[in-house]
């Protein structure tokens, strides 16, 4: 009596589920690669697994929430770790439509993925595009922080140099100008040569030109 | 003159030279690059020294006493220097923005962005590398040939501002300033090397690199190109012909010993490029074993999935015979599969190796961001980059500004701080072509063409004025009554012989081979394709490239031929007499 209804059951399976069925869609797991010497054994209980996450995406779909593990259905699994599977209706006579899974597994992709400690390119739905997440933009870019910075820094140290240059040169400019004032002032008083007055050299009551050594201090003393 | 102030004079004439960054110099490449500089770098840079210190002028001065006719030689010095600074500086431009790009995590370059709808990566990126696309697209933003101008970007052009101020802020005040400068720029870049070379060796694959450095090609010695290309590096890189080596050297006192400045100048050339090619060898061994590793894991992929193996089964070692074992078992899918298997191979990564601004920015980007720590030596080796670059341009600002110092009309006017601001702001004004879009393809003609056969001919000249002008035996007592020593045969018989000899043969390699080729050819960024396609330079960007070389060669007769014009005419107003 049960062969039959088993019998039955499969060749539905078969119907609706083979590769490049009508609303099928390929799966393919790459655990090793992943997971390394911590990898699991791919067997009918992580298939249970597989088809329970589907079901619970298939519920969050709307008009979908009766959605039962049974009614996704499994096939050709290989060595590679990769099958078909499909999601029937209730009356489990034809699929759901292709879109209505994408979507649902779209919107479900994180919770899948890490179900299995997989990420979006070791469990690949063939012909469902992983959302990728967008980067994280800062309001305003980096660079331009670190560009401000040091631009300040630069700008600030030209301004100091050329600032110092500028008071330099004017200081040299008030030197030779503070020994003319004196030079007029003491322009009735003493006579300039060179700019050096002529005082150290006045004559004392007499034409003795200081510049040379007296007669006394001609000899150094022993 | 004390031990500081020697180590500082030293130090400037090692900023006169021009380092690009750091060199890839295959063993191959090597032994033309010693012996060039043996033959070539090191007797004209003592040339120059000695001209400079005899003459105690700076470039334009010292010809003009070596013969009224040879002012030209100065002039022209002065013209390459600026065009030099004015292209240079665009590198330091773009060390400055990887630099300030090296803050962030992920780095910029490593990730691709994603398109539109969020559902893969860019198509650009995809067909490139991440590397690849953040350098002609998000630095560049390269158009698809030289014709397509753009405009000016303002992200770039933000940047130049910045490093022209930096090169003011060293210049500001003239050689008290850079003396101070080029103990940093000179020593730095030695720290950051001694860094990575450390690093470099530990990385997975670098052994690769090395032993790829140290295998002598032969045949790679045969071809003339290697020669050229050694012998127009080390022109550039010692900073021949540009007036700058004079111009330090007219500061030295008449007893010093010049040829050992050159010598020792020399061999530290030679080291740091030998050293500088270790750690990039390492650096490129370890780009080409990731990358070869990566083929690998694609192309394992691809026979995983089209012939449903256990994931895991196929590895590097075992790929060959699986790959047989397949072909064999299943022809009809193998055949379809066949096309997409790429041909992994070390030898083809490690064998594109590339010079010049290339190298810095694409392969060692690509190399740092598959190190840990990314981020630090990102920033690290631009930091590395920039003090490399400014020290440069440090050494050909102070070649441009000590003639226009020096000379009473231009400074009676203008302080220094104020020659040297209005020097800064030109040639930023005229750099802000490179930041357009089409900006990188005038980078590569000023690159290429503004400094090469310039300076080959202005050091022509110069041998020959030293040697058959001014008079070899003359120049040799001179500098015997200066420095003590007599002059070297060695010294004779390059100045006089070889050295102009080569630089003869030179240019007749580059003209021949522009005259072979027809027409000059640049590379362009297809951004469809995703790589480089080769592409014809227009007319008016041939015209530029004439203008460029011409700008700096035709001073040298168009002066001679002004002073013989003017003189010509005062001895005929001294003597009316017919």
């Amino acid at each position: 009596m049960l062969w039959p209804l088993f019998f039955l059951v499969t060749t539905i399976h078969a119907e609706l589920c083979h590769p490049d069925a009508e609303n099928a869609f390929k799966v393919r797991l790459s655990i090793r690669t992943a997971l390394g010497d911590k990898a699991y054994v791919w067997d009918t209980d992580e298939e249970y697994l597989f088809r329970a996450m589907v079901a619970f995406s298939m519920r969050k779909v709307p008009n979908r929430e009766t959605t039962e593990i049974s009614h996704v259905l499994l096939c050709n699994v290989t060595q590679r770790v990769s099958f078909w599977f499909v999601v029937t209706d209730p009356s489990k006579n034809h699929t759901l439509p292709a879109a209505e899974v994408q979507s649902a597994i779209r919107m479900n992709r994180n919770r899948i993925n890490s179900a299995f400690f997989l990420d979006d390119n070791t469990l690949e739905f063939l012909k469902i595009p992983a959302t990728l997440a967008p980067p994280t933009d800062a309001s305003v870019p980096v660079w331009i922080i670190v560009f401000g910075v040091i631009f300040c820094i630069v700008v600030v140290a030209i301004t100091l140099l050329v600032l110092s240059g500028i008071r330099q040169r004017r200081r040299n400019n008030k030197g030779p100008l503070g020994v003319e004032d004196a030079e007029d002032k003491c322009e009735n008083i003493i006579t300039i040569e060179n700019g050096i007055p002529c005082d150290p050299l006045d004559t004392k009551g007499g034409h003795i030109n200081d510049g040379f050594l007296t007669e006394d201090e001609r000899l150094t003393p022993l | 003159m004390d031990p500081v102030e020697e180590l500082e004079l030293f130090l400037k004439m090692w900023a006169a030279a021009h380092w690009r960054g750091p060199k890839s110099l295959p063993w191959s490449f090597l032994v033309p690059y010693v012996i060039m500089l043996v033959v070539e770098g090191m007797p004209l840079l003592y040339l120059e020294l000695a001209v400079g210190q005899r003459m105690r002028q700076g470039s334009i001065g010292a010809w003009r006493t070596i013969s009224p006719y040879l002012s030209g030689v100065g002039i022209a010095s002065l013209v390459v220097s600026f065009l030099v600074s004015v292209y240079y500086n665009v590198i330091n431009t773009w060390s400055l923005w990887y630099l300030f790009h090296s803050f962030q995590d992920p780095l910029p370059w490593s990730v691709c962005p994603l398109n539109g709808n969020h559902t893969g990566y860019d198509e650009e990126c995809e067909k490139a590398s991440s590397t690849q696309y953040f350098w002609y697209r998000k630095t560049l933003n390269i158009s698809p040939s030289i014709q397509e101008n753009g405009g000016v970007q303002w992200e770039p052009a933000l940047c130049l501002i910045l490093a022209w101020l930096i090169v003011y802020l060293c210049i500001l005040r003239g050689t008290e300033s850079t003396g101070k400068v080029v103990y940093f720029t000179a020593s730095m870049p030695y720290f950051v090397l001694i860094i990575y070379l450390i690093r470099g060796l530990t990385l997975h694959g670098a052994s690769n690199g090395l032993v790829y450095m140290f295998t002598p090609k032969v045949e790679q010695l045969a071809n003339p190109k290697a020669w050229i290309n050694a012998a127009t590096q080390i022109f550039f890189s010692l900073g021949l012909g540009c007036g700058g080596l004079i111009a330090f050297a007219s500061y030295n006192e008449p007893s010093n010993n010049c040829q050992k400045h050159a010598i020792i100048v020399s061999i530290i050339n030679s080291t740091t490029a030998i050293f500088s090619s270790i750690v990039t060898f390492s650096i490129y061994g370890f780009k080409a074993t990731f990358n070869y590793e990566n083929c690998l894991k694609k192309v394992i992929l691809l026979l995983t999935n089209s012939f449903e193996l256990e994931d895991g089964f196929l590895t590097a070692s075992n790929l060959e015979e699986v790959k047989d074992y397949l072909a064999s078992t299943y022809p009809s899918k193998y055949s379809e599969v066949f096309p997409h298997i790429r041909n992994c191979s070390l030898e083809s990564e490690l064998d594109t190796a590339v010079q010049g601004t290339g190298l810095a920015f694409i392969v060692y980007t690509e190399a740092i961001k598959n190190m840990d720590v990314s981020q630090l030596w990102s920033v690290l080796y631009f930091f590395m980059l920039l003090t490399l670059g400014m020290g440069s341009m440090v050494g050909t600002g102070t070649a441009i500004l000590t003639p226009l110092t020096d000379s009473k009309v231009i400074s009676s006017y203008l302080p220094k701080e104020a020659i040297s601001g209005l020097v800064c702001l030109i040639s930023c004004a005229i750099g802000m072509v490179f930041t357009m879009e089409a900006g990188n393809y005038w980078f590569d003609i000023f690159n290429d063409y503004a400094a090469t056969l310039s300076l080959l001919l202005i050091v022509l000249v110069e041998t020959i004025a030293v040697c058959y002008v001014y008079g070899l035996k003359r120049f040799g007592s001179d500098l015997q009554a200066m420095t003590g020593r007599t002059l070297n045969w060695y010294w004779k018989a390059m100045w006089a012989f070889v050295s102009p000899v080569l630089i003869i043969s030179l240019f007749v390699f580059y003209l021949s081979d522009y005259i072979l080729t027809g027409t000059l050819q640049y590379q362009a960024w297809d951004a469809t394709q995703g790589h480089v396609v080769t592409k014809d330079y227009p007319t008016y960007a041939l015209a530029v490239i004439g203008i460029l070389v011409a700008s700096s060669t035709m001073c040298i007769p168009l002066v001679a031929l002004g002073t013989f014009v003017t003189r010509h005419f005062r001895s005929r107003a001294k003597f009316p007499l017919a």
